[in-house]
């Protein structure tokens, strides 16, 4: 075992504010075992101890984020490829940043300019990719189960960053991380969220997000309610565990979190809203709105907002409430954990070949 | 290659419409001359023994999407209706007719006439000029005709040509892009998904247009419990219509697409676990009138791909039997029933003398041992793709010899 091969808990990193390595040895599996995964394809098949110990992992690189040298040489040599074949900046963002930070060499491909739009398969695309050699391949894609597909097909571990409307793990985690921050610090801290009252309100239907949070906070011990107009709720989706409402006001009734989705146009066909103004009437969140929950509810949004749409520019910058820039925060320090944790085999770690 | 020799086919199993019945069967000049447990070899005759096992007419696959002799032959399919889905559309007469003689004389591919020029579901094509082609029935295609005053016009058309009206069960417009039906599992996938509705939609509109103008129709592929539902009360009235499924839609629900298996990917798709019971029940009560293969061969580059990007169909010329016969096996229907839904109507709905053991009707026959086990394997396939949804299952009932005509085949 190198130097890089050293428990990542206890590496490069002095202070561990919010988390004791000692306390997480006993905590969770040793090894592999807390982890038992090769690939961050969904929430869906994690264990509920598997998301913790994600959230776990990540709470040493939101201290590292706030020092002046946020820089560790854990990931030194790999290589980590970023095939975005979907548009983004954050997210693609979030993913070169935490690669970075990690010391890896990142490079990002962008579906405009790639030979994805010459006719080339998807599959013969992720067979390039593995043929140079990556040593995690981080995809977003437009058609769910993508990521899955390509996993498959490559021997490097593959990170989902979103496909289709099937999954987009690392927000939900770095959604629950940062509530996980944001309760702890006003005395309500707990690992999970159990009892939790949550409301997801928005396109629930194209959502990849929504369906990655509803895992999450559903295991994680929460009581979610969606809200969306019919057009836009998904047949079915309370299988999920979740409570669907249509009514925006009712749903809010009780809420201590509310998280809001932005109107996904690009995967409409067809109109399934008659107006921004009349959806803004129905199920924007407005400060006038945001009363009917809990007094102190917080209010999430995935980004990027639509200020005056889902919600208004005044709940979205209300502070202390607002955790939006936050969960931009946590998502560099839960994909830093992410790319740690499965690369963690082809570094050699101990317990993790 | 046409019969020299009459053929007596002795110690047979015989599976007639009007039971299964041991003896033996001869035929001469490419008909059924006679068959029954009072007939016996002839002097000159090519005497094949059965050892007992099941001679059944030779299946009639009504609905395919691609002539494939080896996966037709291995599956014990002597004739097929093939789509007019084809690269161009069968809607010209010279099509037709280069189609209607491309597999004889092994394989008989009876053409069905694209309804609409190029499929578009806008103008009538040629359908008087494509039947005395060789086109034996008409079909609206992998999709549906949206404008009813089209498909009006259609089966009156139809019916003056007394032509069965082939359709596509599924609403286009509610549709859209979707590739799954909307319910849980669609929405764990995140798939593009409409309801099962659409195709109770499409059927209901069929039925009454066909019924105003005396036509013949027949749903391809009915798959949900309220389309058998409307399929049953039109027969109760007295209709002409009949309806078909093949076995993806009976063995296999949604669950099976869980893990995005593009194999899975069908048209329409896969449907929830209570509309399979009620697939088997439409089976069972002879709401169905038809199981066909549904045979559409697809290559990599159009399976490998995500699952909402993928084309769907599925290769199932090879596994029509081994699923019919466990259905027979299961207690759902019985063995003369079965060969009625895979050769005896789908004849009669293409009008050709063929598809069931009836003496003056053609000598086209399988010998098949109904127990014989094997497992479906795509990497052994005979079909020119192996996008096969049973991969690895175990099936029963293999084909051990077929006749076209009173010629056997493959030797």
């Amino acid at each position: 075992m190198g130097l890089s091969g050293e428990p990542a808990s206890t590496k490069g990193v002095a202070l561990m504010a919010t988390s004791d390595p000692h306390h997480a040895a006993g905590r969770f599996p040793a090894g592999r075992l807390a982890f038992a995964h090769r690939d961050l394809t969904g929430i869906g098949h994690l264990q509920r101890h598997e998301i913790l110990y994600l959230l776990h992992e990540a709470e040493q690189w939101v201290a590292l984020n706030r020092q002046r040298t946020k820089h560790s040489d854990l990931l030194a040599g790999l290589t980590i490829i970023n095939a975005f074949f979907e548009n983004s900046t954050r997210t693609l963002l979030s993913f070169e940043i935490a690669g970075k930070r990690l010391g890896a060499d990142v490079v990002n491909m962008h579906a405009a300019q790639s030979s994805v739009k010459k006719g080339e398969t998807l599959i013969d695309t992720a067979i390039t990719l593995n043929a140079m050699r990556a040593d995690a391949i981080v995809i977003r894609h437009g058609s769910s189960g993508a990521t899955r597909l390509i996993a498959d097909k490559v021997d490097c571990p593959v990170l989902n960053a979103g496909d289709g409307q099937h999954e987009h793990p690392t927000q939900a985690l770095l959604d629950a991380l940062t509530l996980r921050h944001a309760l702890a610090e006003r005395g309500e801290g707990a690992e999970d969220f159990t009892g939790l009252n949550v409301v997801i309100c928005g396109d629930i239907l194209h959502s990849r997000v929504a369906r990655s949070n509803i895992l999450c906070l559903t295991a994680l011990g929460a009581r979610v309610r969606v809200c969306a107009p019919p057009a836009l709720m998904p047949a079915g989706v309370e299988a999920m565990g979740v409570e669907v409402h249509h009514n925006f006001d009712a749903a809010l009734d009780g809420a201590e979190v509310v998280m809001m989705l932005r109107l996904q146009s690009e995967r409409m066909s067809g109109q399934f809203i008659p107006s921004p103004r009349e959806y803004r009437h129905l199920y924007g969140l407005t400060t006038k709105r945001l009363a009917l929950a809990r007094p102190d509810a917080l209010v999430m949004h995935p980004g990027p907002m639509n200020r005056g749409v889902e919600i208004d520019s005044e709940v979205a910058d209300l502070a202390g409430r607002s955790l939006i820039t936050r969960q931009v925060e946590m998502g560099v320090a839960i994909r830093m954990a992410c790319l740690d944790i499965l690369t963690r085999g082809a570094r050699g770690v101990e317990g993790w070949a | 290659m046409r019969q020299v020799q009459p053929l007596a086919i002795v110690n047979a199993q015989l599976v007639t419409p009007q039971g299964v019945v041991s003896g033996a069967l001869r035929c001469a000049d490419g008909v059924i001359l006679a068959f029954g447990s009072d007939i016996a070899a002839e002097d000159g005759d090519a005497i094949v023994d059965a050892k007992g096992k099941l001679l059944t007419p030779g299946l009639v696959d009504l609905g395919v999407f691609a002539v494939d002799k080896p996966a037709f032959h291995f599956g014990g399919i002597t004739r097929a209706a093939l789509m007019p889905d084809q690269s161009p559309a069968l809607d010209l007469p010279s099509r037709v007719g280069f189609i209607a003689k491309s597999g004889k004389p092994d394989l008989w591919v009876h053409p069905l006439a694209a309804a609409t020029r190029d499929l578009a579901g806008r103008e009538l094509a040629e359908l008087a000029l494509m039947q005395e082609a060789g086109a034996k029935g008409i079909a609206t295609g992998r999709r549906w005709i949206a404008d009813s005053g089209v498909m009006l016009r259609l089966l009156q058309y139809a019916a003056m040509l007394d032509m069965v009206v082939v359709t596509h069960a599924e609403d286009g417009n509610l549709v859209g892009e979707a590739c799954a039906t909307a319910g849980e599992i669609a929405t764990r996938l995140g798939l593009p998904a409409a309801p099962a509705e659409a195709e109770a939609l499409a059927i209901a509109r069929d039925i009454a247009l066909a019924g105003l103008a005396g036509a013949r129709l027949h749903i391809r592929q009915v798959t949900t419990a309220r389309g058998f539902a409307l399929v049953r009360e039109a027969k109760a009235r007295g209709l002409p219509v009949s309806c078909g499924i093949t076995p993806a839609h009976f063995m296999l629900s949604d669950l099976a697409t869980a893990d995005f298996r593009t194999f899975t990917r069908l048209s329409p798709p896969l449907r929830c676990e209570a509309d399979r019971q009620a697939a088997l029940a439409a089976i069972a009560d002879g709401t169905v009138d038809v199981i066909a293969s549904g045979h559409d061969p697809r290559g990599p580059e159009d399976k490998r791909l995500p699952f909402a990007d993928a084309l769907p169909g599925m290769a199932g010329a090879e596994t029509l039997l081994a699923m019919v016969l466990g259905l027979v096996r299961d207690g759902v229907i019985d063995l003369c029933r079965a060969f009625d839904l895979t050769a005896g109507k789908p004849a009669r709905l293409l009008g050709v003398p063929a598809g069931a053991l009836v003496a003056g009707l053609e000598a086209d026959l399988a010998l098949i041992d109904p127990d014989a086990p094997w497992i479906i394997d795509r990497r052994k396939m005979a079909a020119t793709a192996d996008n096969s949804p049973f991969d690895r299952q175990g099936a029963q009932g293999r084909v051990l010899g077929l006749w076209k005509g009173g010629v056997r085949l493959g030797g």
